[in-house]
């Protein structure tokens, strides 16, 4: 089951006194499996967001379509199975935890005992039971971006759109929230979030779609987009020759200076095996090897600064 | 069921707001302040009161009319709080309807305790209430209603500076319209009679519910006059409300 699909999606912003036109989406075509959790990143004003809120019928795409759980967006219905966390998040703060909570409850039809059962039930998982009688005003940062969870949970929703639940956060905050996540999608949900936090979206996601300037530039797992790419191999050494460094730099990526060491990073099993050959042979000490792959961030940056420079 | 969620919601947001209080406050403050006035001219002063009271109750439900109704969309969608509603299973006419509501709610309870203290001070003036006063009461609510959906139209596309300023206006000239087709009827010109008109019949002939003057005269108002003014309101309303939906319908909330 595709859980999140979209076909040709655009969206175009006027603004400033001119209304010149901004691109914001451009011929977005998407596609959210069911039961993944789905990392959706980009730079700053890539049109995450922008995605989102059309998914959610905030605003409306200038032209393509998009499906979710195989019905169109434009039936409210849909609505139903979905829960959203907008980016920000800004709620009512005059309302208590407790009352805003129900306030949701109400939108879905839901009944008295049946609203009461789950705001009980979301206010523990978000750990905010002992707060459940004080207004929202009075909430941290955190504390909201919890109860917002809780807010886009209420309906037990099969597919969960969240705009960076993570920012904001303190660590232990956000080690919460991906617990939450995991547990969701135990329970065979869909997650769908955008997120600036790029180790979280390695931790957490089982495929990624990378955003630029409202275009969609690369999509796949984690493995595909960076097992793919050649492994990087951190090599770091001492009591290396002026003569030698320079044989090393013939082969390396980068060659570094760190506290009187030397760090060469390779690319591929290869180039390892002869920057080693090298320094055995001049008699260089090898203080540590750690192979790695490439960072989500390392990827993304890479092909950010590609895109930008096609 | 939807629209009395966020109904309530509205209403709840008013009366955690500290500003109505004060407006409240003021106007029961002016209603008292009648006796003052009463006191200082000769004879009439159950008159006086009758008229300044069912003036604040105008002028002060007005004031709140305005000033919630144009923040009253804006606000949700200026403050994000928006979002996670309409990402809900709730139609955007659910919506503005339930928004609506919650103000006409508000004002029906504020109006309520004002007309609570002026019924009060009539009560112990002269011992006994007439019906005409809540007629009069009754056709200011109207008149606020209308209002209020004035409110709701210019602020689902407006600024609420703007939305007030254009509801402002729309409540002065719905005061003058009838004087504005007089005039049009008299007009030599095909011109000025066909757009005197056209205004005549967009803008709400706000007159239709001001029975103050002859409540306070003890002019009868048949139960057929307070009928037609109350069904013109209901039109009227319907109207506006529809044609901020359709235009609430097609916005984008960014
Ligand atoms: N309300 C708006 N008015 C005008 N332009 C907008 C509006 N909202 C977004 N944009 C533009 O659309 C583009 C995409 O913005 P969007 O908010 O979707 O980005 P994003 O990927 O969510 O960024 P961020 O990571 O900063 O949240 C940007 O160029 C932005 O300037
Ligand atoms: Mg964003």
């Amino acid at each position: 089951m595709i859980a999140v699909k979209t076909q040709g999606l655009s969206k175009e912003f006027r603004t400033g006194f001119t209304m010149k036109k901004v691109s914001a989406l451009h011929n977005l075509n998407l596609e959210v499996e069911g039961g993944d959790i789905f990392g959706y990143v980009g730079p700053n004003g890539a049109g995450k967001t922008t995605t989102l809120k059309i998914l959610t019928g905030l605003i409306y795409p200038a032209s393509g379509n998009a499906w979710i759980l195989g019905r169109d967006i434009r039936d409210v219905a849909i609505k139903k199975d979905i829960g959203f966390l907008p980016e920000g998040p800004y709620f009512y703060d005059y309302l208590t935890a407790k009352e805003f909570l129900y306030f949701y409850g109400q939108l879905f039809g839901m009944r008295k005992r049946e609203i009461e059962k789950k705001v009980d039930e979301l206010l523990d998982l978000v750990e905010l039971r002992h707060v459940k009688d004080i207004q929202l005003r009075r909430f941290s940062k955190g504390m909201l971006q919890r109860i917002g969870i809780a807010q886009a949970l209420i309906n037990d929703p099969k597919l969960l759109l969240l705009d960076e639940p993570m920012s904001g956060l303190d660590p232990i905050g956000r080690a919460k929230i991906k617990e939450i996540i995991l547990r969701l999608k135990e329970d065979g949900k869909t997650i769908l979030f955008s997120s600036h936090i790029l180790s979280d979206v390695e931790m957490l996601c089982d495929r990624v779609g990378i955003l630029t300037q409202g275009r969609l530039i690369d999509v796949g797992s984690l493995d595909t987009l960076l097992g793919s790419g050649i492994k990087s191999i951190e090599i770091v050494t001492s009591h290396i020759e002026k003569d030698t460094l320079r044989e090393i730099e013939t082969v390396a990526e980068k060659v570094t200076l760190r506290d009187e060491k030397l760090v060469i990073v390779v690319n591929g099993e290869e180039d390892k095996d002869r920057v080693l050959g090298i320094i055995n042979r001049n008699n260089g000490r090898l203080i540590s090897l750690t192979p790695g792959r490439k960072t989500l961030e390392e990827y993304l940056v890479e092909k950010v600064n590609r895109g930008a420079a096609l | 069921m939807k629209i009395r969620a966020i109904m309530i919601n509205t209403f709840r947001e008013a009366i955690r707001d500290k500003v109505l209080y004060s407006l409240l406050f003021f106007a029961l403050l002016m209603i008292g302040g009648s006796i003052l006035l009463g006191r200082l001219t000769i004879g009439e002063n159950i008159k006086i009161i009758k008229d300044m009271g069912l003036a604040s109750i105008s002028i002060f439900g007005l004031l709140i009319a305005i000033f919630v109704g144009i923040g009253l969309v804006y606000k949700e969608i200026d403050k994000k709080t928006i979002y996670t509603v309409i990402a809900k299973p709730v139609h955007r006419y659910q919506f503005l309807l339930g928004k609506y509501l919650g103000l006409i709610l508000t004002l029906l309870v504020e109006v309520a305790i004002m007309s609570f203290g002026l019924l009060l001070l009539v009560l112990s003036y002269e011992g006994h209430v007439e019906l005409s006063i809540l007629k009069a009461i009754l056709l200011i609510l109207f008149e606020l209603m209308t209002i209020t959906a004035v409110a709701i139209l210019f602020s689902s596309f407006s600024t609420p500076i703007l939305s007030g300023l254009f509801t402002l206006a729309v409540y002065i000239a719905g005061h003058l319209s009838r004087d504005l087709l007089a005039f049009g009827v008299e007009s030599e010109s095909a011109m000025i009679k066909y757009s005197t008109a056209f205004i005549y019949y967009s803008l709400p002939n706000l007159d239709n519910f001001n029975i103050k003057g002859r409540v306070v005269h003890e002019v009868l108002v048949s139960w057929e006059y307070l009928s037609f003014a109350m069904l013109y309101g209901v039109l009227y309303i319907s109207i506006i409300l529809l044609l901020s939906m359709v235009i609430f319908q097609k916005r984008d909330f960014r």
